[in-house]
């Protein structure tokens, strides 16, 4: 059932106040949600004052200056820097992104930057995916085949690869699966965006022999249908894929097989 | 690691409100509205078979401005929840997903949803004489 309002722990509260360094020209405020597992408070939003002309231009050069001269415990995920690792998947300016690939400069106003919405917050910025990851081995995430392995690879037409274009390209940043409204009510049994267009991803590669067992097990009106193409994760997705359209594909699919 | 203490980061707290989720909240709250609608419209017909006080209670009501508000409401709930309906058959056949052609057809639903209701009244005043 949906929870529209947010547990006693979770409410969030007006945290510190950090000023821009003296002689700061070009000063822009980063509101930033921060939770400490250890201290026992709730959550609160701190605001910090950086000098734009001593940044890089995006909302991760920001956080990782933050970090490194104004507050060493201000805690997020990162690893590559330029959006095909999904690491830094974060709520940025009202809308699920990576810093690495969010300019500074796109944001009017100040920057608010909160964990993906509606998980466990592990700490600050980092959620907690573990159900995320879970739902993602249960669509069994490889090829899958009964007839004899054959002596080479198993081989596509050019054709056949250009049906997982749009598909293989999915980071697993999760954007998409916490922006959508259906996975914030019955995350515990939707799959969620991201995970159903993984699911298509095999479904859709003619090398895969499971494809009726894939659809079996989707089959459910929560784990599949739960989707009721409200389109936030195709609108938010920052690598420009339509979870959305590979949905859709997965009820057609059901629907032909009846 | 303590997991269990864990809190819910915002949600729709925070969430800027798109085009998407604003259609498509309001497919299903024109949804409800209209089941909450054919109840006045099921009170309606029953009062024509009870009999004319019956009859003349009831649709002094839907008569009043009042009623005419809601009747109002509900015939842009209908339209839009029709045309948005028909933007669903054409997303379940796997037509209209990117996203320009998506908040092309969002938009144009809205626009006809209203000229419709407005057309609709201003056809069912005109018939009953009550605009020249």
């Amino acid at each position: 059932m949906a929870e529209f309002t947010l547990p006693a722990n979770s409410k969030v509260k007006d945290g510190k106040k950090w000023p821009a360094a003296a002689g700061a020209k070009r000063a822009k405020a980063f509101r930033i949600y921060r939770w400490n597992p250890d201290d026992g408070a709730n959550p609160h939003v701190d605001t910090y004052t950086i000098d734009l002309d001593d940044c890089g231009p995006m909302v991760l050069d920001a956080l990782i200056k933050l970090k490194n001269e104004v507050d060493a415990t201000l805690t997020f995920r990162r690893s590559c820097r330029e959006g095909v690792c999904g690491s830094c998947a974060m709520n940025i300016d009202g809308t699920n992104t990576l810093a690495c690939t969010k300019y500074i400069s796109d944001i009017g106003g100040d920057v608010k930057i909160y964990p993906l919405p509606h998980m466990p917050v592990v700490k600050d910025l980092v959620p907690d995916l573990t159900t995320a990851y879970a739902q993602l081995s249960a669509i069994e995430p490889w090829l899958k085949t009964t007839s004899p392995a054959p002596d080479r690879e198993r081989l596509q037409e050019p054709e056949e690869r250009r049906r997982l274009d749009g598909l293989y390209e999915c980071i697993l940043c999760f954007c998409c699966t916490t922006s959508c409204p259906s996975y914030w009510w019955n995350g515990d049994r939707y799959l969620g965006p991201a995970i159903l267009l993984q699911a298509y991803r095999w479904i859709a590669d003619s090398r895969d022999e499971e494809t009726g067992d894939r659809l079996d097990q989707l089959e459910d009106p929560f784990r599949l249908y739960r989707c009721h193409t409200i389109m936030n994760c195709t609108k938010t997705c920052p690598k420009g894929l339509n979870p959305a359209k590979a949905i859709a594909e997965i009820k057609k699919l059901m629907v032909a097989r009846q | 690691m303590n997991s269990g203490n864990r809190p819910l980061s915002p949600h729709i707290q925070v969430y800027r409100w798109q085009w998407t989720m604003l259609l498509s909240i309001t497919h299903r709250a024109t949804g409800i509205a209209l089941a909450a609608g054919s109840l006045l419209l099921v009170c309606w017909l029953l009062a024509v078979a009870s009999g004319p006080d019956a009859f003349a209670a009831v649709h002094g009501f839907v008569g009043s401005w009042f009623g005419r508000l809601l009747l109002f409401g509900w015939t842009w709930a209908l339209l839009y929840h029709l045309f948005n309906g028909i933007r669903h058959l054409f997303w379940d056949a796997g037509i209209g997903f990117e996203l320009p052609a998506a908040r092309a057809s969002g938009y144009a639903v809205v626009a006809a949803s209203v000229a419709a209701t407005l057309a609709v009244w201003i056809a069912g005043y005109m018939s009953a004489g009550a605009l020249g």
